[in-house]
């Protein structure tokens, strides 16, 4: 038991190392997370977790289900509230914000949810108008919603769906529309859980494309949460693996698909 | 045993929590008056059926068991009072807020519940709505003022169902029914209903959102939310009708 555990904190200890040495001073950082702890009782989700996103990239962070990617990437929101720990988005330090600020960030700030997250009993229209009540000012918004809506709409291809149900859509358009809703607030970072997951392997490539298009029409930051290989090998500039809530690896796709370490392979074992 | 009763003490600072927070929550700006009127109409229209189908077998059967006995006593022309005071004061109010508990609370509870596991609420708080006051104010402030509405036409339909048995059984005209049964009706009679009744929406609505809001264990915690907000919503409307009964026994002597 002392053993697993001296094991656990040595890992700790070169993981932040190696986040220090990995650290570039030269990019603006537009998410910065250091050292973030998490608990539910005696389940230690993240140990010291440490994160930079910067400006304009595609930064893919990987683990395996119940590793605690979801966890962090809902803190980054304030969703959760973390233990410990350091989480600054734009500038901002999320724990000390109030209520409104942390909304006026929020808008900065596109999620797109594991399972589309689209409220069942509105319309594609509504749901898209959604986001929109509270930051009318920030889009010049007078009164007429639909330009918005429907150019959010084409940039997803889904322009057709305005007055359709949720439930009248299949899962890849559910998540296409999803994915209109987080850009009609024009945000500047993107926080992408599990973008693929429960799609068929042709969706799947078509939301990746989309992700990208996105990003190069956009200029977006993307922070992408993925267990798939796939889609983290076509979108990511670097990559973070995250294992017993640490960051145990980082580097490009080629840097680490080509490591020796076990732990490392084990994410790229086919 | 030790447990239960530490989990019934859990569950009443938790939905004390929940109630503070809808109180401050409730008289902060913004507010949402769309979502508000929305509500209403859901809780307050859709249930209008219900509640009168169910009044007006209620005020029938009612009669109809009580008939013979008054007969028995010579006391049959007391009838309009005795029923129109029953369903005023007690049994309209209860049996509607019953429904209400078994229709409204449980939808809430599903509802909302459902919204948690999907993780649609979350998407609100990331959208930058506050999703208490989108879903949680607005349904408890729908029910509270709707249930009184739901509680008169019920007891009026109820007293029809009633009328219209003494009307074919004893050749009691409509309006000499309903003048007797409001001559018979004090302040003291129709107050303390009203205002329980708010009451009963209150806490319909509160316990339904509480269960909903807070939803857990994925889908299969959808359906006990739906069920354990109707069979609590249930019980507070006893314990709250018990309450309201004592505290108008001080002012009004019933």
């Amino acid at each position: 038991m002392n053993s697993d555990l001296m094991e656990k904190d040595t890992s700790i200890a070169l993981a932040k190392e190696k986040w220090k040495s990995n650290t570039d001073t030269n990019r603006k950082a537009v998410i910065r997370i250091k050292d973030v702890r998490k608990s539910f009782g005696d389940n230690h989700v993240l140990n010291g977790f440490n994160m930079e996103l910067y400006e304009g990239e595609n930064l893919v962070v990987m683990g395996k289900s119940g590793s605690g990617k979801s966890v962090m990437i809902k803190c980054l929101v304030g969703l959760i509230a973390a233990d410990s720990g350091y989480i600054e988005v734009m500038g901002k330090e999320i724990a000390t914000l109030d209520r409104q600020t942390l909304d006026e960030l929020r808008s900065d700030i596109g999620f797109l949810f594991q399972g589309s997250a689209l409220y069942d009993s509105m319309t594609v229209r509504e749901n898209l108008e959604f986001p929109m009540r509270r930051h009318r000012e920030k889009l010049g918004v007078v009164s007429d919603t639909t330009p918005l809506v429907i150019e959010a709409l084409e940039n997803v291809g889904l322009a057709h769906t305005l007055d359709l149900m949720p439930a009248e859509l299949s899962g890849g358009m559910k998540r296409r529309v999803a994915l209109a809703r987080t850009l009609i607030l024009k945000p500047k970072i993107i926080l992408y859980d599990e973008p693929t997951s429960g799609l068929d392997p042709i969706t799947a490539k078509e939301i990746i494309e989309l992700m990208r298009s996105i990003q190069k029409k956009y200029g977006t930051s993307s922070l992408i949460i993925t267990h798939d290989v796939d889609c983290a090998r076509v979108i990511s500039e670097r990559m973070i693996l995250l294992v017993d809530g640490i960051n145990y690896a980082q580097g490009t796709y080629s840097e680490l698909s080509a490591s020796t370490d076990a732990k490392v392979e084990a994410f790229f074992k086919k | 045993m030790t447990h239960q009763v530490k989990q019934f003490f859990v569950q009443a600072g938790e939905l004390s929590s929940f109630a503070s927070r809808f109180f401050k929550e409730a008289f902060t700006p913004p507010f949402e008056f769309k979502e508000l009127l929305r509500q209403c109409y859901q809780m307050g229209n859709r249930s209008f059926v219900l509640v009168g189908v169910t009044g007006f077998i209620i005020g029938l059967v009612l009669t109809l068991q009580s008939r013979p006995t008054m007969i028995q006593f010579g006391a049959v022309s007391w009838m309009p009072n005795m029923v129109g005071i029953s369903i005023v004061r007690e049994i309209g109010p209860v049996i509607t807020a019953l429904i209400c508990a078994g229709r409204i609370a449980s939808g809430i509870g599903a509802e909302l519940g459902s919204m948690r596991v999907t993780e649609q609420i979350d998407a609100m708080e990331v959208s930058g709505t506050n999703p208490f006051k989108y879903l949680v104010v607005t349904r408890v402030m729908a029910t509270t003022l709707m249930l009184p509405l739901l509680v008169i036409f019920g007891d009026l339909i109820a007293l029809y169902g009633s009328a219209l048995v003494e009307n074919l059984k004893g050749n009691v005209s409509f309006q000499l029914y309903f003048n007797t049964v409001f001559n018979a009706l004090t302040f003291g009679d129709l107050i303390p209903a009203t205002i329980k009744s708010f009451f009963f929406g209150f806490v319909i609505g509160l316990v339904g959102c509480f269960k909903g809001y807070y939803s857990k264990k994925g889908t299969a915690g959808v359906g006990i939310a739906a069920n354990t907000a109707v069979v609590m919503a249930s019980l507070l409307v006893f314990v709250v009708d018990f309450i309201a009964v004592f505290v108008s026994d001080i002012f009004y002597e019933l």
